[in-house]
């Protein structure tokens, strides 16, 4: 055998051709939410077709609800699009029937987040959800697609994906990795090299003894952006760390089924003469905190950088995006990004909201107070389960204690869909993946950065460098 | 539209998606690079942005989006390509686009059309006169022409090509395949009966 992890899961999916000479994938998990899924349900209603498989669906609601308390439930969204939202939501998830966290649900949180912890999230799997961050769950050797609304009717009536197979990329990330990296600075260094579009039309898959020794949370980060270097899903091998992680999470097999399920798991590694399309090695020893400095995912710089003129880049699209980019983000060519002031600072997102993003933060949070500038420091779980994780291990306190707010869980200043935002001109270090015009709010600024750069930077009030902090 | 990496985030802004609804996102499209003004749901009287590529009195009627490279990536909203639609584009030629927006086109019957780089800088500078630029982009043949200039080839896998030419129903299409899916769910469970009915 030589086949990739892709290319076996693949296999292990796929159902067949359509007359048309599209291949069919059987999808084994579905994940759903409020913004991509109820024009899917209005859809099916209309052609009175029913879900496949109903056990394979899971809901939860995050993108457009409140962060602050939520004791009112759907009466205490402001917003009424939004609470129609969540209420049309509740009420598809009861007519059909399927399984659903609402928003007061304990288990509730940001999709991506949801799936592993649950166990719902599975190696070996493959797995859709009306979101490009499906790419999350790749970490677990899950085949995760982010798919549009008339894919999430398709894979709700028909169990299957339309699907073009992918090329196969590897990327290998070298360490050791420095102390003052995470997972978020290695991801953000990769995008920098091969670029927004380096990775279309292939399935990234990670590997390298940086990998290997990543926390699950650490590689869930790294799967998470595969969607911003262009891939349409990440992976990673199968591993004791993975298997040490889903161990007596609630939707996990149990018993004589877990343990023949681990067999098969060990299994989902790619063999070892392998072949694939396009192959890239990242050296993560040299690498210094990574922050964003630009509008899209690429235009990263080490923190001990300065901003980069256009005249930097060679070809002549590359520097007029770039100098379109400076004017979006007020930003002069040479000055040290560590010398940039900031205006608010957020923790969150599918990207880093989880404990380890969390105790991260709060390492160097601790003790210490939120510079005098910082109109708002949000600090918010991904689901309820890490908010109430974090609050038993008192990082709550640490964050409060230090001038951070600390929210109800949900996407919250990621997209800003809900109050968390942005106003015209602010300046944000944001621990989430996209920095896009507008994308925090119309007219924000976003600095892309790892969850322990954004508690040194509301420390000091300005984008910085956390080896100052440790 | 001379930009590089276009992302959906632009195409729609994310206060549209709050909609319930899958009509009424034309308004809306670019809707931070067309108006001056933060736009809201149902906000009505806006302030047009002059300078705005789609609000020159020439561009006004458009339905062929031309692009660089990259077009569509980001988040996954299918919302992106309702709003192109609804305001009137049938069909985007740009050199290469991300793979869940081109998806997502294809399922909605709007033609996203790659051209090399160069045939696009070639469109491009065709677009400088002050007329309106005229092509004609034919799926049937998998062509493009405008001008003097010889007709430019596109490649289309071609059940997509299908897809578009007889706007089936998707879905519709892969129930015929209901038996093989069936198969496939029974033997599939025998192998992995930890993926089936575990959910606590
Ligand atoms: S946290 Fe951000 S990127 Fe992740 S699912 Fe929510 S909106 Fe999307």
């Amino acid at each position: 055998m030589s086949g990739t992890l892709y290319d076996k899961i693949w296999d292990s999916h796929y159902v067949g051709s359509r007359e048309d000479g599209l291949d069919l994938l059987y999808i084994d998990r579905h994940l759903l939410h409020e913004v991509t899924s109820p024009q899917a349900f209005e859809g099916l209603t209309l052609a009175s077709r029913k879900p496949w498989r109903l056990e394979a669906n899971l809901a939860t609601v995050d993108h457009s609800i409140p962060t602050t308390d939520r004791s009112k439930g759907l009466e205490g969204i402001e917003d009424p699009i939004a609470r129609e939202q969540v209420e049309v939501l509740d009420l598809n998830c009861k007519s059909f029937d399927i399984r659903y966290f609402d928003m007061l649900d304990h288990r509730q949180g940001i999709v991506h987040v949801v799936g592993p912890e649950q166990g719902a999230t599975l190696p070996g799997m493959t797995i859709v959800c009306g979101d490009s961050h499906t790419s999350t769950h790749g970490a677990f050797g899950a085949l995760a697609h982010g798919i549009g609304t008339s894919e999430v009717e398709h894979v709700l009536a028909t169990q299957c994906l339309v699907q073009q197979k992918s090329k196969n990329m590897c990327v290998e990330i070298q360490g050791p990795l420095n102390e003052s990296c995470s997972a978020k600075d290695i991801i953000l260094a990769l995008i920098r090299n091969i670029g927004t579009a380096g990775a279309t039309g292939h399935t990234i898959e990670y590997c390298g003894d940086v990998v290997d020794n990543l926390s699950m949370e650490g590689r869930m980060t790294i799967c998470n952006m595969s969607i911003e270097a262009g891939a349409r899903a990440g992976l990673m091998g199968i591993d004791e760390n993975t298997i040490g992680y889903l161990e007596d999470r609630p939707f996990v097999p149990q018993g004589e089924l877990w343990n023949r399920a681990v067999d098969y798991w060990m299994t989902l590694n790619s063999d070892s003469n392998a072949v694939y399309d396009t192959k890239v090695t990242l050296d993560a020893s040299s690498l210094s905190p990574q922050i964003s400095w630009g509008t899209n995912p690429e235009m990263v710089i080490g923190v001990d950088e300065t901003v980069p003129s256009p005249n930097d880049f060679g070809d002549e699209d590359k520097s007029e995006t770039a100098s379109r980019a400076l004017a979006y983000m007020d930003l002069t060519p040479g000055t040290p990004i560590s010398e940039v002031a900031l205006d608010k600072v957020f923790i969150g997102s599918c990207t880093n909201a989880r404990i380890e993003d969390l105790r991260e933060a709060a390492k160097v949070a601790r003790g210490r107070k939120v510079a005098s500038n910082i109109k708002n420091a949000f600090v918010v779980p991904g689901s309820g389960l890490v908010k109430r994780q974090a609050e038993s291990e008192g990082l709550d306190d640490i964050f409060r204690k230090a001038g951070f707010e600390w929210r109800e869980p949900g996407c919250s200043m990621c997209l800003a869909m809900n109050n968390d935002r942005l106003y015209p001109g602010e300046r944000c270090a944001s621990t989430s993946n996209r920095n896009f015009e507008g994308r925090q709010g119309h007219l924000g600024r976003t600095h892309l950065v790892s969850p322990a750069t954004a508690a040194a930077s509301a420390i000091a009030g300005r984008l910085a460098d956390v080896r100052e902090f440790i | 539209m001379d930009r590089a990496n276009v992302d959906t985030d632009q195409i729609i802004p994310k206060q549209f998606l709050k909609s319930v609804k899958k009509t009424g996102f034309g308004d809306n499209l670019f809707d931070a690079w067309r108006f001056l003004d933060e736009g809201e749901i149902g906000k009505t009287n806006r302030q047009e942005n002059p300078e705005f590529v789609l609000n020159h009195m020439r561009y006004r009627d458009a339905t062929v989006l031309l692009a660089r490279r990259n077009f569509g990536c980001g988040s996954s909203r299918e919302h992106a390509v309702w709003a192109l639609m609804q305001y009137g584009f049938r069909c985007v030629i740009a050199p290469s686009f991300a793979d869940i927006f081109y998806n997502n086109c294809i399922n909605n019957g709007l033609l996203p059309v790659a051209l090399s780089e160069a045939e696009v800088e070639g469109m491009f500078k065709a677009t400088s006169s002050d007329d309106p630029l005229v092509a004609s982009v034919d799926l049937e043949t998998q062509q493009v022409t405008y001008g003097i200039s010889s007709p430019m080839s596109f490649s289309i896998d071609p059940g997509s090509r299908k897809r578009l030419l007889e706007g089936m129903d998707e879905i519709g299409l892969t129930l015929r395949e209901a038996d093989k899916i069936r198969s496939f769910e029974r033997q599939h469970r025998m192998a992995m009966p930890w993926l089936f009915n575990n959910n606590p």
